[in-house]
């Protein structure tokens, strides 16, 4: 027990810190890049991700094991983990939007973007190549969600002085943009080698 | 006869061009950039990457032209990603079958093309609206500007962050090793839009706009 819980702990790390879904594994980046210019859009945008992350492995992990291996149609996975995320999204945006309107209008704007976004995808996908036990996946989408959101933060808070600064034209907007995560990324590398799995 | 084609061959060209240059997917829109940074650290997986997003545009492309008047205009969406979805499957499959070893390397990649912003955006805006054969030639164009901008930008990566081409060895000196870091994709990346910004600036008159997702 003890030993599992120290190995949930590092696959944690690891997919937040060192296996980092938007600077190792250059995932989700059109999100990234498009909602990072306000720090209040890119915690909004942060807390429905990690969310959406976490239920979505659970789902498509029971789909998976219970459902596909058993039938032998485990080729259908794309098509099958982006019905599974479509179908919830849509599902909790109109619960939400019944049951806390609040919380609907701070989020709702995002919940409609996530549907297809291949950083929601790829939680899914990544379990199933990997044979993710249930507790596993679940480890592992909250760690790539909390990994999102802290690139996020980050990117936000560092755009936000990127406004006032005097950019050639040129490099102006996204160009800057791309310099600053490369940085970052840089910064990012030194977690390799920190846990090996 | 001849007469006639005219008009219509100069017309499929423009549609090609548009899609290489002028709406090109990674350096003008901004979108879809999720592979151009991951796969681009030699050439040889970044045009894999390129031609499987080829195919699949210009195979979604003609299958919702196909079915334009088939499918019901309040479903649209989902129906378009089943149909990628289900076109990603196959490239998968094929190239997991016939390129073992690219495939253990970029595996993930091609599965997620399936949320690429411009497939989708080309079903809806383009291929929903127009015959077949113009829908070919737009997503052969929306296609090649892909594969264009990902040759470029892992043909920077791969000949200063290893010296070779394709994996022939052209120089000897010790190479720069955060271009093939993930650091090295997005400066590159991001050194050539702002290249292309000033292009625009320069020789076009734009306003060097930094893309789509930079509203």
């Amino acid at each position: 027990m003890d030993k599992e819980l120290v190995h949930l702990f590092e696959l944690f790390i690891s997919a937040s810190l060192i296996n980092n879904f938007v600077f190792t594994r250059f995932l989700g980046l059109c999100i990234f890049f498009g909602v990072s210019k306000k720090m209040e859009t890119a915690v909004g945008m942060s807390v429905t991700f990690t969310a959406v992350m976490v239920i979505s492995a659970a789902l498509s992990w029971l789909i998976y094991n219970y459902v596909m291996i058993p039938l032998d149609i485990t080729f259908l996975k794309i098509v099958v983990f982006i019905g599974i995320i479509a179908t919830f999204v849509q599902a909790s945006d109109t619960i939400m939007r019944k049951i806390t309107p609040g919380l609907y209008y701070k989020l709702g704007v995002y919940l409609a973007l996530i549907s297809t976004n291949c950083i929601i995808l790829a939680v899914p996908l990544i379990n199933a190549g990997e044979k993710y036990t249930f507790m596993t996946s679940l480890v592992f989408g909250l760690g790539s969600g909390i990994g999102f959101a802290l690139a996020l933060v980050i990117m936000a808070s560092i755009r936000e002085k990127l406004e006032l600064a005097d950019v050639p034209r040129p490099f102006a907007g996204l160009p800057i943009a791309f310099i600053t995560t490369a940085l970052i990324a840089l910064a990012f590398t030194g977690f390799a080698g920190m846990i090996t799995l | 006869m001849l007469h006639h084609e005219e008009p219509e061959k100069i017309n499929y060209l423009k549609t090609v061009l548009v899609g290489i240059f002028k709406d090109n997917t990674i350096f003008r829109l901004a979108i879809s950039l999720c592979p151009a940074i991951a796969v681009t650290n030699s050439m040889k997986t970044a045009l894999m990457m390129g031609i499987a997003v080829v195919f699949v545009q210009i195979m979604v492309n003609i299958t919702v032209s196909a079915l334009r008047y088939v499918i019901n205009p309040k479903v649209r969406i989902p129906v378009y990603m089943l149909i990628i979805s289900g076109w990603v499957t196959v490239i998968d499959l094929l190239t997991a079958a016939f390129f073992t070893q690219i495939y253990k390397q970029m595996g993930l990649y091609i599965q997620l093309i399936v949320a690429f912003a411009s497939i989708l955006a080309r079903a809806e805006f383009f291929a929903s609206k127009n015959r077949m054969v113009p829908s070919f030639f737009d997503g052969l164009g929306m296609g090649l500007g892909f594969l264009l901008a990902l040759t470029v930008i892992s043909f920077f990566r791969e000949l200063l962050g290893k010296g070779s081409l394709i994996g022939l060895q052209l120089i000897n000196a010790k190479p720069l090793l955060i271009m093939l870091l993930p650091a090295g994709g997005f400066l590159t990346t991001g050194l050539l839009m702002g290249f292309f910004n000033w292009i625009d600036m320069r020789f076009y008159g734009g306003k060097g706009a930094g893309g789509a997702t930079d509203q």
